[in-house]
């Protein structure tokens, strides 16, 4: 099978359901420039003309243009380099788009997607790099989707610009270099679908997006350590699938909720209080989350370091949720501190931006 | 609403006036060409936007504000921060990431402050700092203060709804509020008629019924002269004022380098604008009116090396943050 990028997957998608139904159309800044969105809309203006648009900086007003055009019978895509851009079009999204269908009784829809990209790393701090997941998720008649893989990146695009309801749809920077199966051909990965990526005994550990590949980073160390984790990757957070994770729980007895947003009110809270509530009787042991502090983002590099977390940091939980003896706990742990790169700004040494 | 008229020939602006706008400007010109200098050495772990080129809107208005006016600015910051008189030392230790920076090595490049130079802050979200000033204007008012306060922001930020609802409220109240708009014609790399009509964005505001009017952003003189009127009109009570200073970026948007090889703008469009090279239209203007001889541009020169050479240093031996104060200012005590 053929192997492409997270960031080809997505310029993929958006081709091909461009091609597939006219109605199709994308908008945002930069769109159709020579940097194309870190490459994700590369091409399309040449192909399919006015239909690739470039914007305004006009975040609130453009959602409701898109709100509008989708209510008339156009399935827009709109492109932000940053999630944290989302926040200038709160209103639009939150107060028309998630509603629009519900406040009318159903008689009309709202297919949207919104593209936003998480950032991280390169001391670009507290405005430009913020994991939101959690707030859009609040939202009722929102959805939200996180893929962690280049194959559901473009499955779950696809899907999304096929819902007919308003979705969020959020890629993270760190991804977009990763590479993986993708078929050719227009496919679809259903929304609201979680994903097995690893089967084990000993712990169920539920993550999304760019979490997922620190936690498969994780379980490669501890496989060798003697402990089999079983990975969820969530790929939707809202509408949340918890069959997966509850049937996890009643063969593994702990979980551990990994989420890259903060932590209070986070989606690993979440996580927690779904097994809580409806598989309380097969934990053996208080359930765990990984989250970010609830911090801003550090600019300095001496800082952000110690600000997110990552494979070290979920081998450290998995130990202590296994009682594993602190002495050997610490030499794993001191082993994969000597595999750490100089920096961790970066997603590796050669990266050097866009970011 | 009328348009205020800079005095083309800046006559009537005196010899040690002219030096001091020279020295400002040089002054930043020579510190970000030492940040692109600096940056591949991969130790300035931020993102800088660079305003060389535009030096002549920072400096033509910071000159004629006192100390007690406000700045507030955007992503691209360095110039205005310098300008205000904020410390360059601070400026080069926060892009540094380090626990002497103006921002504790919290911001980077992207967030500067230097409260002791009321220079209030800068931000990257576009358009975020615009409303901010027009609320620094209105706590003057309360307090019964005659200062100015003034908003740095770039042709896209006029896009944002913020700077509408900003100018609509500061026209309503008459707030002590200048609006310093640099249009530099591009927003990363999509021009301006991909992203506005073509009408002039002085007009905006004057539909707002603010004084408003177009500058030559890239001479110092005509920046400032319009720069003094609108103080003037503002200090009088008579309400905001926005000038739209028309410059250039000669660099990348983000980055130490070169562009053109991007193609989304021209390089003759890049040559004919480095002709009009701010400093050194000053720097001719003051040597042929015999106001400034080489000794005096060496005396300078070497003045600045230093500061800038000294702020680097300063930069450099600072510390990183301590770990342990990752979660200090997280809540004000
Ligand atoms: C709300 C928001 N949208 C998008 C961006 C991404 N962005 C950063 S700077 C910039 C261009 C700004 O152009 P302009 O205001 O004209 O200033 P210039 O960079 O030309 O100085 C954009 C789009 C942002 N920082 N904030």
């Amino acid at each position: 099978m053929r192997k492409i990028t997270y960031g080809e997957a997505i310029r993929e998608a958006i081709d091909q359901s461009m091609e597939d139904d006219p109605s199709v159309f994308v908008i945002g800044e930069g769109v159709p420039d020579i940097k194309s969105v870190f490459g994700t809309t590369k091409g399309l203006a040449e192909k399919y003309g006015n239909r690739v648009m470039d914007m305004p900086l006009s975040e609130n007003g453009m959602s409701g243009v898109c709100i509008g055009a989708a209510l008339m019978g156009m399935r827009p895509i709109m492109v932000h380099l940053r999630l944290d851009f989302l926040l200038l079009a709160f209103d639009q999204i939150v107060n028309n788009a998630a509603k629009w269908h519900y406040m009318f009784g159903g008689k009309a829809n709202v297919p949207l997607v919104f593209r936003a990209i998480i950032g991280m790393g390169w001391g670009q701090g507290a405005q430009h790099s913020q994991n939101l997941q959690a707030i859009f998720a609040h939202i009722p008649g929102l959805k939200v989707v996180m893929p962690a893989t280049p194959y559901d990146a473009k499955g779950l695009l696809i899907s999304s610009i096929r819902d007919n309801n308003p979705v969020v749809f959020i890629e993270h920077r760190w991804l977009y270099n990763t590479w993986g199966h993708v078929p050719e051909e227009l496919y679809a990965v259903p929304i609201g679908k979680a994903k097995m990526v690893s089967s084990g005994k000993d712990l169920t550990i539920v993550s999304t997006s760019y979490m997922t590949a620190e936690t498969l980073k994780a379980i490669n160390v501890l496989e060798k350590y003697g402990i089999s984790a079983e990975v969820i990757d969530l790929r939707t957070l809202k509408p949340l699938d918890d069959t997966l994770i509850i049937n996890s729980i009643k063969k593994t007895g702990k979980l551990l909720a990994i989420d890259s947003g903060y932590y209070t009110n986070g989606f690993a809270g979440e996580i927690i209080t779904r097994v809580s509530e409806k598989a309380f009787e097969f934990l053996n042991a208080a359930p765990q989350r990984i989250t970010l502090p609830d911090i801003p983002t550090p600019s300095t590099p001496a800082l952000a370091r110690y600000y997110y977390p990552r494979h070290i940091n979920i081998i450290q939980k998995v130990c202590e949720m296994l009682g594993k003896p602190s002495n050997e706990v610490e030499k794993l742990l001191e082993s994969e501190r000597k595999k750490d790169p100089k920096h961790l700004d970066v997603p590796d040494e050669s990266f050097s931006g866009p970011f | 609403m009328g348009v205020v008229h800079g005095d083309i020939s800046g006559k009537g602006a005196n010899a040690g006036f002219l030096i001091d706008s020279y020295k400002n400007m040089l002054l930043i010109r020579r510190v970000e060409e030492k940040i692109a200098e600096l940056y591949s050495e991969r130790e300035m772990r931020c993102p800088v936007h660079l305003s060389i080129g535009q030096e002549a809107v920072a400096v033509g208005v910071c000159m004629n504000l006192s100390k007690e006016d406000t700045v507030f600015s955007n992503h691209r910051a360095h110039s205005h921060y310098i300008a205000k008189g904020g410390d360059i030392n601070r400026m080069l230790a926060e892009l540094y990431g380090k626990a002497e920076g103006c921002s504790k090595g919290r911001g980077g490049s992207m967030h500067l402050i230097d409260l002791s130079a009321n220079f209030i802050g800068a931000t990257p979200i576009v358009g975020g700092t615009i409303p901010l000033t027009a609320g620094s204007a209105l706590a003057s008012k309360f307090q019964n203060k005659n200062n100015v306060s003034v908003a740095f922001f770039g042709d896209s930020a006029v896009e944002e709804g913020v700077f509408s609802e900003t100018v609509n409220f500061s026209s309503l109240h008459k707030l002590n509020v200048l609006f310093i708009c640099e249009n530099n014609l591009y927003s990363v790399l999509t021009p301006l008629k991909d992203r506005q009509p073509q009408r002039e964005i002085f007009k905006i505001a004057q539909g707002h019924d603010i004084l408003a009017c177009q500058a030559d952003g890239n001479d110092v003189l005509k920046v400032c002269e319009a720069a003094k009127e609108a103080l003037r009109h503002i200090k009088s009570g008579k309400g905001p004022v926005l000038i739209e200073c028309m410059t250039y970026r000669w660099l990348e948007h983000c980055g130490p380098n070169d562009d053109v090889n991007l193609g989304y703008r021209t390089e003759e469009e890049v040559i004919e604008w480095k002709k009009k090279d701010p400093i050194k239209m000053l720097k001719e203007k003051m040597i042929k009116e015999k106001i400034i001889g080489n000794d005096l541009l060496e005396k300078i020169e070497l003045e600045i090396l230093d500061k800038v050479n000294n702020a680097v240093k300063f930069a450099k031996n600072s510390p990183f943050p301590e770990k342990e104060s990752l979660s200090k200012h997280v809540y004000a005590e």
